[in-house]
């Protein structure tokens, strides 16, 4: 299992380069530049700035230097604050997005593996029904109605919850936030557990073991091993897209995590703020897959073989 | 499962902790539009930013909070009877946020390092009336050949290029606020993170959270800290301005400084008198490329902008939080008269309309052959909704419109680059009360800011001959002549003047909206 | 089945009911903006004042008075100046109006008493920001949206499945590689990737098509790979190697159609997510451009506004959801139908 991971480590660093280049380079086709503004600046001022951050040499050079100070740890100044690094912007923004992240993720796979066993299990009845179609609510709404919903109900109507703000995670400021992240997922969860389920039920394995008498639970315990291989694999990339935050919810609920530097980063052309983030989610983005492939294996034998 | 009936736990728990209001510890919560690039004063250049800034730093002169300059690190000062040389004495009581004292060499430090291009300062040419200013800044003169000297240890002196009627108030702009000069040396970048930055103003930086808040606390060492009604203020950024209004409503904000102008409406019956409009330095204008055929035809643009009913526009689509505009400069400006107007706002409407009709058949143009306008402007809602109605308007002329968008980057940077356009939208938001920052923008050869490209030399001369002007009389008079022209050529066609629009709780008071759009913290209260 | 039903009428719906609405997508009312829905005739009593000053303050006249006569009304403006009979034309221009005619003319030109007859407006939706009919909008917008969600997802489904089931089935270095293309494109920031798109082509709604099915069908082939990977030691497929059946044949006849089941429903969930990403990228304004619309944009315009004017949510947010409701109830059907072991 070492082995595995260090092999498909090893191959992650041709990827992550891969990455940094494509990014890079596409990055700098977009017009316009990190210093133009809705109002223009002198010319004079904008050669200034360009020269003072190295944008007025060769790209490859720029390249160049840039993954030399990649190299160092250095990810580089950001371009729409300047006063701060991009590793620091990562830093303090991170845990914030983590945190939400990873309890949506928490809530998501625990309710939603929960109701699509129930439903699976219950194939065909009330509340596979009901179910499915409180799935697919769940997944038609976007996330940016959602939130605001939220607080007009719980915020401004029955005034519970604070409608904004991170006041340093404090629980209160977390459970709408967390909601809304979870709810689309919770509903995809859902409708894949039970596909995947309701199918290796009747697989003859199952059926064999259920006419022998064994025990419903154990013989439930049993399917869904091979049945949430494919949640297993669902559950990679969107560990990855949560823990990365949310710029719809983090900018709803004005909170300071790192969700909304990719998309803002984009739009002010903060080429190292994107690179940064671009890198931590690649980053992400292999080391959980390399962690779902390796429950997978774990919860397929065929496949350990594989590793 | 577990977990969310320990979050549902913990969060009625949190309930009862929920913003206890201590009088003592009581804190402003302002909200301030988008996060600041960068606290250093020398490096900013947004109007959020201006407002920290306002708070952390005394520059000589500052505001209060109607609007007039007050002295600031400056208590007195003189001018020569040329106009050309400012002296200032500096408040000996002036001291840092550490408890150093404020000298005429800070300020000294603090002008030649925005002007040296090795800052990177993106509005150094608000300076650049000082002597010499725009060739430190080019790099062709070394910083200490800046026309700024300390006389004394309070004493300070400038010396311009010209006669420069609006100069005092460059002073109270942040470009022109001091910084500690140990400290930029010691820390060099990371000079502005909370616990390195040392400022001169009333209130000090406590805490700094990117996409959070910005934390300002009384500073104990200025002249006016005992009398500071708001000892703590967080600076919150409203990126989605819908769910700032909520958090307003369920009194998690005390103010807004900007608001959701589709539903003005609906904020005025809910809100009422808390909905508080002002007056502004800014123009919201449609830029026509003058280059390109056939809107290089003055009866072309003459005709784009009679029809268009900028009241429907100000008052209609953006429900009053805009005036219509017939001029380039908006009323009210300092050293200026009242602004001259383009054809439009007397005389009947459908005058207006016959008179186009005709302009466009004399261009040649009819309904065999229709004039299309393409017309570009950046992604904003009311953007839209504008752009939409002006395509209506010009419908009724037989003019066909397609729209182009895109993000704001894309959008000016294409101007700027010289991109092809026939119509497009722009925005100027002035940054002191004067016509010649509004004028200077149509001055051939300003090519980043003048999109068009228009061109003519009589307005060159004019605007020449003002900034050359000691009378503030005459000077008023070459710049009515030259707006004149530009509203008689139309190469930008102004739509609407902006106002200030915010919200402000019954519990805040001090608030003044004025021209200068300057809320110091300073002179606000807060009733519990 | 009632999902299909809601489907097909839905699309039916989108496709001939603007025809029948009897208001242009493209028509704004200019003093019927925000108006809520309901059956109410427009314009009613609390809209016409306001429509009357606005008029008579273009026609540069005063409203002396008002008499409602019928379907008409009877207006008096005075006008010092003497009112002029050309301005008259802003009265049809409004959309409320229809022709107007001068009754009488007093002191010489400077009261004129004008009859018009009034329009009899419906807007069972209301209207949005610029005063255009919203169920029109929402009918014309759902043509685009449901365009892009089959399309992009047929085009993602046949890519991954194809690219998904090859890696899997492969596997090895084959696998190992074409994974880490997936990965790579994983990694890639999309929003960039569409500003791209959408600067350096003008922006249409192909364009949203080719950047939407670009990174849609990674999660599909992710899907197909798990699946195949599984699929892929199992007794059948050994036996079809065994007889000597060359690749290609085993991939598109057994493994295909054995990963129908998670298919069937990745893809059910495909649909709503393109739908949902495209109204994703219009709450950032990089959507559909005016003027068409998609329930996206729609949905972007009403959560801005759902203290101000609720309905502009509400009611593309009802298409929406109706229609991926009924999308994902129906996935569920056919995941069920397809299942090559049913009982």
């Amino acid at each position: 299992m070492i082995r595995f991971i260090l092999r498909r480590l090893a191959q992650a660093v041709p990827t992550l380069l891969a990455v940094i280049t494509v990014s890079f380079f596409l990055m700098r086709l977009a017009p316009g530049g990190p210093f133009d503004l809705e109002r223009p600046l002198a010319p004079a001022a904008m050669e200034n700035l360009r020269r003072v951050y190295g944008l007025d040499r060769p790209l490859i050079e720029q390249f160049g230097s840039y993954l030399a100070s990649l190299l160092q740890g250095d990810l580089g100044p950001s371009f729409s604050f300047r006063d701060m690094s991009v590793l620091d912007l990562i830093a303090r923004g991170l845990p914030v997005s983590a945190t939400l992240g990873a309890l949506a993720l928490a809530l998501a796979t625990g309710l939603g593996v929960s109701l699509g066993v129930a439903a699976a299990l219950g194939r065909g009845g009330v509340i596979d029904r009901l179910l499915g179609i409180g799935a697919a609510l769940t997944l038609s709404l976007p996330s940016f109605v959602v939130a605001p919903l939220l607080q007009i109900a719980f915020g401004l109507t029955l005034r519970w919850l604070p409608l904004g703000g991170w006041n340093d995670g404090a629980p209160s400021h977390l459970v709408l936030p967390v909601i809304t992240l979870a709810l689309p997922q919770i509903g995809a969860l859902a409708r894949l557990t039970r596909a995947s389920l309701a199918e290796v039920l009747r697989t003859q394995p199952v059926r064999t073991m259920r006419s022998l008498g064994l025990p419903p639970a154990r013989v439930t315990r049993h399917a869904l091993r091979g049945a949430l291989l494919p949640v297993v694999a669902y559950l990679g990339p969107l560990a990855a897209a949560l823990l990365t935050g949310s710029i719809v919810v983090e900018t709803i609920f004005g909170l300071p995590g790192i969700g909304r530097y990719f998309v803002e980063g984009a739009l002010n052309r903060d080429y190292t703020l994107v690179m940064g983030t671009v890198l931590l989610v690649a980053g992400l983005v292999i080391a959980l897959n390399i962690a779902a492939d390796l429950a997978c294996a774990w919860l397929d034998p065929r496949l350990r073989a594989r590793i | 499962m577990h977990l969310r009936r320990r979050d549902w736990l913990a969060g009625a728990a949190a309930l009862c902790a929920v913003r206890p209001a201590r009088a003592a510890d009581l804190l402003y919560r302002r909200g301030n539009d988008a996060d600041p690039e960068t606290l250093d004063p020398h490096r900013s250049s947004t109007v959020a930013e201006a407002h920290i800034l306002r708070d952390l730093c005394d520059g000589l002169l500052t505001y209060d909070n109607r609007g007039a300059i007050i002295p600031g690190a400056a208590q007195a000062g003189t001018v020569s009877p040329d106009g050309l040389t400012f002296r200032f004495d500096l408040r000996p009581d002036g001291l840092w946020s550490n408890g150093e004292a404020v000298t005429a060499s800070d300020f000294v430090y603090s002008l030649r390092r925005i002007l040296d291009p090795k800052t990177g300062a993106k509005y150094a040419e608000i300076l650049f009336p000082i002597r010499n200013a725009a060739a430190v800044n080019r790099g062709e003169m070394p910083a200490d050949a800046l026309a700024v000297e300390a006389e004394g240890p309070l004493r300070l002196s400038i010396a311009l290029e010209q006669p420069t009627p609006y100069f005092l108030e460059l002073l109270t702009h942040q470009t022109a606020l001091p910084v500690h000069r140990a400290s930029v040396e010691r820390y060099g970048e990371s000079f502005t993170r909370p616990g390195n930055l040392v400022t001169n103003g009333p209130y000090r930086l406590r805490d700094r959270v990117p996409g959070g808040a910005i934390t300002l606390e009384a500073n104990p060492h200025h002249p006016a800290a005992a009398g500071l009604a708001i000892r703590q203020v967080a600076f919150l950024p409203t990126p989605d301005l819908a769910a700032a209004v909520r958090r307003y409503a369920a009194d998690e904000i005390d103010s807004l400084a900007d608001l959701p102008v589709d539903q003005i409406a609906d904020l005025r019956r809910r809100f009422g008198s808390q909905v508080v409009l002002g007056p502004a330095l800014g123009l919201a204008a449609l830029v026509v490329n003058t280059r390109k055929a056939p809107f290089s035809d003055r009866r072309v643009r003459q005709a784009l902008s009679l029809v268009i009913d900028r009241e429907y526009l100000a008052d209609g689509l953006n429900g009053g939080t805009m005036s219509p505009a017939y001029s380039l400069c908006p009323p009210g400006l300092d050293n200026y008269r009242t602004p001259p107007e383009t054809a439009g706002r007397l005389g009947l409407p459908i005058d207006h309309e016959a008179e186009a009709r005709r302009l466009l058949t004399e261009a040649g143009f009819g309904p065999g052959n229709p004039l299309t306008v393409e017309y570009r402007f950046n992604v904003s809602d009311n953007n839209r909704t504008v752009a939409v109605a002006i395509a209506e308007m010009w419908r009724d002329l037989g003019i066909r419109t397609r729209f182009v968008y895109t993000d704001a980057k894309t959008h000016f940077a294409y101007l700027r680059d010289g991109g092809d356009f026939d119509v497009a939208r722009m925005s100027w938001i002035a940054d002191y009360s004067d016509a010649q920052n509004f004028l200077f923008l149509l001055q051939s050869g300003n090519d980043g800011m003048n999109a068009g490209r228009w061109s003519n030399a009589a307005y060159d001369d004019l605007m020449a001959r003002s900034a050359a002007e000691r009378d503030l009389g005459r000077r008023a008079d070459l710049l009515y002549d030259a707006e004149t022209i530009a509203l008689r050529e139309l190469p930008w066609i102004p739509l609407m003047h902006y106002r200030s629009k915010a919200l402000i709780a019954p519990r805040l008071h001090g608030y003044h909206p004025n021209l200068r759009n300057a809320a110091p913290t300073r002179f606000l209260r807060l009733a519990a | 089945m009632a999902s299909l039903a809601v489907l097909v009428l839905i699309a039916l719906a989108c496709l001939i009911g603007p025809a029948l609405t009897g208001h242009d997508p493209e028509r704004a009312y200019p003093d019927l903006r925000q108006l809520p829905a309901g059956l109410t005739t427009q314009p009613d009593a609390a809209h016409l004042g306001p429509a009357l000053e606005r008029l008579a303050f273009r026609m540069r006249a005063r409203l002396d008075a008002v008499a409602r006569d019928g379907d008409s009304l009877r207006l008096t403006l005075g006008s010092d100046a003497g009112v002029d009979r050309r301005s008259l034309v802003y009265l049809p221009r409004s959309a409320l109006f229809d022709a107007p005619e001068v009754v009488e003319e007093r002191d010489s030109g400077r009261s004129l008493i004008v009859a018009v007859p009034l329009r009899r407006l419906h807007f069972p939706l209301g209207t949005d920001i610029q005063g255009r009919d919203l169920l029109t909008r929402c009918l014309v917008a759902g043509r685009i949206s449901l365009a892009i969600g089959l399309v992009a997802s047929l085009a993602a489904l046949l890519i991954g499945v194809l690219y998904g089931a090859t890696a899997g089935f492969l596997g090895g270095a084959v696998d190992a590689v074409m994974m880490r293309f997936v990965d790579v494109l994983y990694a890639l920031p999309f929003v960039f990737f569409v500003i791209l798109l959408l600067v350096f082509f003008r922006p249409s709604v192909l364009l949203m098509l080719v950047a939407i099915t670009a990174v849609e069908w990674l999660d599909m082939a992710r899907v197909v790979r798990a699946q195949t990977m599984s699929l892929r030691t199992r007794d059948f497929v050994r036996a079809a190697y065994a007889l000597g059946l060359d690749a290609r044949r085993i991939i598109l006849r057994h493994i295909v159609p054995n990963t129908l089941g998670p298919v069937a429903v990745t893809a059910t969930l495909l649909v709503p997510q393109v739908i949902l990403l495209e109204s994703f990228l219009s709450f950032l304004g990089l959507g559909v451009q005016e003027p068409q619309a998609s329930w996206g944009v729609l949905i972007a315009e009403g959560a801005r506004s759902i203290e101000a004017a609720p309905h502009l949510l509400a009611a593309p947010a009802a298409f929406l959801i109706a229609t991926l409701v009924a999308l994902n109830l129906l996935g569920d059907g056919l995941a069920d139908a397809l299942d090559p072991r049913a009982e």
